[in-house]
């Protein structure tokens, strides 16, 4: 067992695991986040996307050591107490779920590519980078709709580069 | 309609602890003392099990119990079972063979489960799984449902000779025999209908505890239907009795029918959890869902329609061959035969169709209802031979459709449907507009001087929802009636609860249902609760599938609304000393009509529960139930238009547009309508150009990861053109049809129409890869 450290939702844990544990099981079964989800063994399916240090990361794709001084985000932890985040509240506006199952990593995914791009979202892009993301249930449809209204609410100076 | 009431695009009640992370699937679940279950599989897709060794295993870290089939049937657990009884036409029932929980003799596919170890971790126990030595003497293999029908085949059940389970029949074969006599012209057609993986994106997984304190069980399921896992685990697998046995399905990721069985996971998390002492967890990892989810789709069919000099319909002649796998699924015997001959008149007017289904047993996953089940595979039938019959004539897909349509309801089908209402037109004229059709050989001309082959294809879909009139399937085999049932509480303060036997994951029922409440009294929906998926909650339910859960689910808390709506205006004349017949109920009054006389909806509801002041004889409370059993199947239908370009170089397929235009009868909530077409539509279109189940010749899965298998991707597809025309369906209180299944039923012919239209070439199977189309495109040029 290897003793871990993080920061996870602002919140310093600590935690004792094997060294193959991965970072999505760290926090599912020691820290009770079941919010990041499992939905396949591949790294396919983008369930269980995280940030890690600032970054969208596969959970299932990285040990637990391996994110021990890391911070960590979770989609327990975007919003601002009952305030949704406005990925989270574009995707209730526009029916972005179903089952709610790939939600969370959807969320995460999107929060991310909008850090990146901003307003200068397109409809191309935001299905390009939906690629490590899947869902069963919507069709994309009303998940891409969700992903540009949020972006196009974005700050436009992110945009610029 | 008030602003949440019925036709309100109200946005989800759900959604928050979704899009918060706060869901709870069953693997978020934990009880005190839980360990973890891994099932040892076998790696052969048919073999004599000669031994199991468990020493290794036994001493490895955490293990609590290695346990067998041996143990299983010795503690009375019965085989799996299929719920439908079907006959081949010679009047013999079908052939079942055994399907043990936990394989003790034989293995049939491979991933079917041999021994099951329990740990404290879930990594020890998958650790010791590996560890198991099973012995294994190796059978020949087959896994092509039309090579499991020749002579010499391997065989797979005793119980069924030549591995054929039943030779079935429907229509009137004489009668398709003079029309084919009399036909102008016949169009044949040979039609592929690929396997597929349904692939909720939850995978399945179990918690069974055993309370040996109140003898007990609770078993936490991924279930589209609790209850019916309930009936079936304790009536016919005899893992725990009815009155003892809670099942719930919380939180469930989606279903697409593949979480409507009853598995072994689940009845071997439960009996283990007594054998060992512990409560037992499963989950699924995905190669496991692969491996052990049912499959769905799988038929060889030739086709042949018979015209006459007019381009009119004489004659439908259908011979399939349906793979069901290794075992029979709970209700795999319905899919191929009443979920699929009965469709087989699509939306068009034909005197005389005969169906013949041949089912057969393979070296392969069970296969079973996936979203739409039977009805996906008989629109595709029809509506790749209309589009196919219409070019050989030269004449417009549209025009040879519209002129064999049915036009006036009910019309009776040779094949057992009675429509009871629809206006094909209607969507034929929504669909083409939608999709600019007089405007296609434009953009065809645009897309060839751009290099690019554009095609346009045509579906005319029918399907049948609101499974189903109870005596009507008992009459045709089912194992079960199925009806739903509702129960209506309504609290002092006129909160409601609103308790059902259908179950959501993913369709949305929290909001749809509660909207029934606002329509009906003018209620907030946020002051209603939906409280379905736990057997100990809801008295008795059918669950989730067929799209039933508006037109019966729905249909069964109307009448229970109507039972409190009844009583409540009782009260209420009976306090304002008013004519009951005079009491109207909206937004949240109780009142006189035309009068100033009122009472609040809380005071008429507390006043049913003080019951200081009520009608003689009148007992206190406000709490309903009810159970609705359908009288027809009702008849979604609808028009789908798909546009394509194909990249001649490589073969691959762009879809440039889809338009869906759908009769679903009346609407609750159209945003999640049209969420739920293009779900369909998503799935329809990864059937027709992506997904596939492949075995290899020794009956390896060689798709069992979202590395080989092509699930649709956010690039794959277009942004969907839908819209709804409104037929309401008879048959029901709310005029409503049913819309989960449509947009998979639908959709896959218009696909292969379009990119068949591309091509040149009508020869293409699918799905049609890259390489497919590719070569088909290259053979005829």
């Amino acid at each position: 067992m290897t003793d871990v450290t993080m920061t996870v939702n602002g919140r310093e844990v600590k935690g004792a695991v094997e060294d193959r544990t991965l970072l999505v099981h760290f926090l599912r079964e020691n820290l009770g986040l079941t919010g990041t989800h499992v939905g396949c063994d591949t790294s396919q399916c983008g369930a269980c996307v995280i940030h890690v240090d600032g970054k969208a990361v596969k959970s299932c794709t990285m040990l637990a050591v391996q994110a021990s001084g890391s911070a960590v985000t979770t989609i327990e932890g975007i919003a601002d107490g009952s305030e949704l985040h406005p990925v989270q509240a574009a995707f209730r506006e526009h029916h972005g779920l179903q089952c709610g199952y790939c939600t969370p990593g959807m969320i995460m995914t999107a929060v991310d590519m909008i850090e990146r791009h901003g307003s200068a979202l397109n409809e191309a892009t935001v299905r390009e980078e939906l690629d490590g993301n899947i869902c069963r249930c919507t069709g994309y449809h009303n998940i891409v709709k969700a992903i540009l209204a949020a972006a196009n609410a974005a700050p436009a100076t992110i945009a610029a580069e | 309609m008030g602003v949440e009431g019925i036709g309100a695009k109200v946005l989800r009640k759900e959604d928050r602890r979704f899009i918060t992370g706060r869901g709870r699937y069953v693997d978020d679940m934990s009880v005190p003392g839980m360990k973890f279950a891994a099932f040892v599989r076998s790696p052969h897709a048919h073999a004599k099990i000669t031994g199991i060794d468990t020493g290794a295993a036994d001493a490895m870290p955490g293990v609590i119990a290695i346990l067998n089939g041996k143990q299983l049937q010795g503690d009375g657990i019965g085989n799996l079972i299929c719920g439908w009884a079907v006959s081949s036409k010679d009047g013999t029932p079908m052939k079942m063979g055994a399907w043990p929980a936990l394989a003790s003799d034989i293995v049939r596919h491979v991933g079917q489960a041999v021994a099951v170890v329990v740990a404290e971790t879930r990594a020890q126990a998958r650790d010791a799984a590996d560890a198991v030595m099973v012995d294994y003497e190796e059978l020949a293999v087959v896994t092509k449902a039309v090579d499991a029908l020749k002579d010499g085949a391997p065989q797979l059940h005793p119980e069924a000779p030549g591995n054929l389970i039943f030779d079935w029949e429907l229509g009137d074969k004489a009668a398709t025999d003079e029309a084919f006599s009399k036909a102008a012209k016949v169009t044949k057609l040979h039609i592929h209908n690929n396997r597929l993986s349904p692939n909720p994106m939850e995978p399945r997984a179990a918690l069974g505890h055993y309370d040996p304190a109140e003898d007990h069980y609770t078993c936490w399921t991924t279930s589209q239907n609790p209850h019916v896992a309930r009936l079936v685990m304790s009536a016919f697998y005899n893992v725990a009795p009815e009155h003892k046995l809670r099942v719930i399905a919380p939180d469930v990721g989606g279903g697409f029918g593949s979480k409507i069985y009853i598995y072994p996971e689940e009845i071997v998390c439960l009996w283990a959890s007594k054998r060992a002492g512990v409560p037992v967890k499963w989950t699924s990892d995905r190669t496991e869902a692969f491996l052990t989810d049912a499959h769905g789709r799988d038929h060889e069919t030739d086709v042949e329609l018979a015209l006459d000099a007019d381009n009119k319909i004489l004659g439908l002649r259908v011979d399939t061959v349906a793979n069901l796998g290794a075992y029979m699924s709970l209700f795999s015997s319905s899919v191929p035969t009443y979920l699929y001959a009965t469709l087989l008149s699509g939306q068009y007017d034909i005197a005389a169709i005969h169906a013949n289904v041949k089912a057969v047993y393979t070296n392969t996953v069970p296969v079973d209802a996936y979203r739409g089940a039977g009805r996906p595979e008989a629109t595709y039938v029809i509506e790749r031979t209309m589009e196919t019959a219409a070019r050989e004539l030269g004449i417009s897909p549209a025009e040879f459709r519209r002129k064999n349509f049915i036009r006036s309801f009910p019309h009776q089908t040779p094949v057992i449907m009675a429509y009871d209402a629809g206006d094909f037109e209607a969507t034929l004229e929504a669909g083409t507009k939608a999709a600019d059709l007089a405007g296609f050989e434009g953009r065809r001309a645009e897309a060839k001087a751009r290099g690019k082959l554009r095609g346009l294809g045509m579906s005319c879909y029918i399907e049948a929802c609101g499974i189903a009139p109870s005596k009507a399937v008992g009459s045709l085999g089912a194992g079960v009636g199925l009806w739903e049932s509702a129960e209506v509480r309504v609290n002092p303060v006129g909160t409601i609860e609103i308790l059902t036997g259908s179950h959501s994951h993913g369709q949305g029922h929290e909001t749809t249902f509660a909207q029934l409440v606002a329509e009906r009294f003018g209620l907030p929906v946020d002051n209603v609760q939906v409280v379905h998926g736990d057997t100990d909650k809801v008295q008795f339910g059918m669950g989730t599938y067929g799209s039933r859960s508006g037109a019966v689910g729905m249909s069964a808390i109307v009448k229970a609304l109507d039972k409190v709506e009844a009583k409540a205006k009782k009260i209420a004349a009976h306090v304002l000393e008013a004519d009951e017949g005079d009491i109207v109920i909206e937004n949240g009054e109780v009142k006189v009509a035309g009068t100033d006389k009122k009472l609040g909806w809380h005071e008429v509801c507390l006043g049913a529960y003080t019951a200081h002041n009520l009608p003689d004889g009148m007992e206190p409370g406000l709490k309903e139930g009810a159970f609705y059993d359908p009288t027809n199947f009702t008849f979604p239908a609808g028009c789908y238009i798909c546009e394509v370009e194909v990249d001649p170089d490589t073969g691959v397929t762009e879809i440039i547009q889809f338009v869906a235009a759908d009769d679903f009868g009346r609407v609750i909530n159209p945003m999640i309508v049209e969420g739920q077409v293009h779900g369909g539509l998503a799935q329809g279109i990864g059937q027709a150009i992506l997904e596939g189940v492949h075995y290899d010749d020794a009956g390896q899965l060689i798709t069992a990861s979202y590395m080989d298998y092509a699930m649709p991707r956010a690039w794959d597809l277009p942004m969907f053109k839908v819209s709804t025309t409104e037929t309401l369906c008879p048959g029901n209180p709310l005029g409503m049809k049913g819309c989960g299944e449509a947009g998979a039923i639908g959709s896959p012919p218009a696909v292969i129409n379009a990119i068949t239209d591309a091509i040149g070439n009508n020869e293409l199977t699918m799905p049609a890869t890259p390489e497919k189309v590719w070569k088909a495109l290259n053979a005829v040029q």
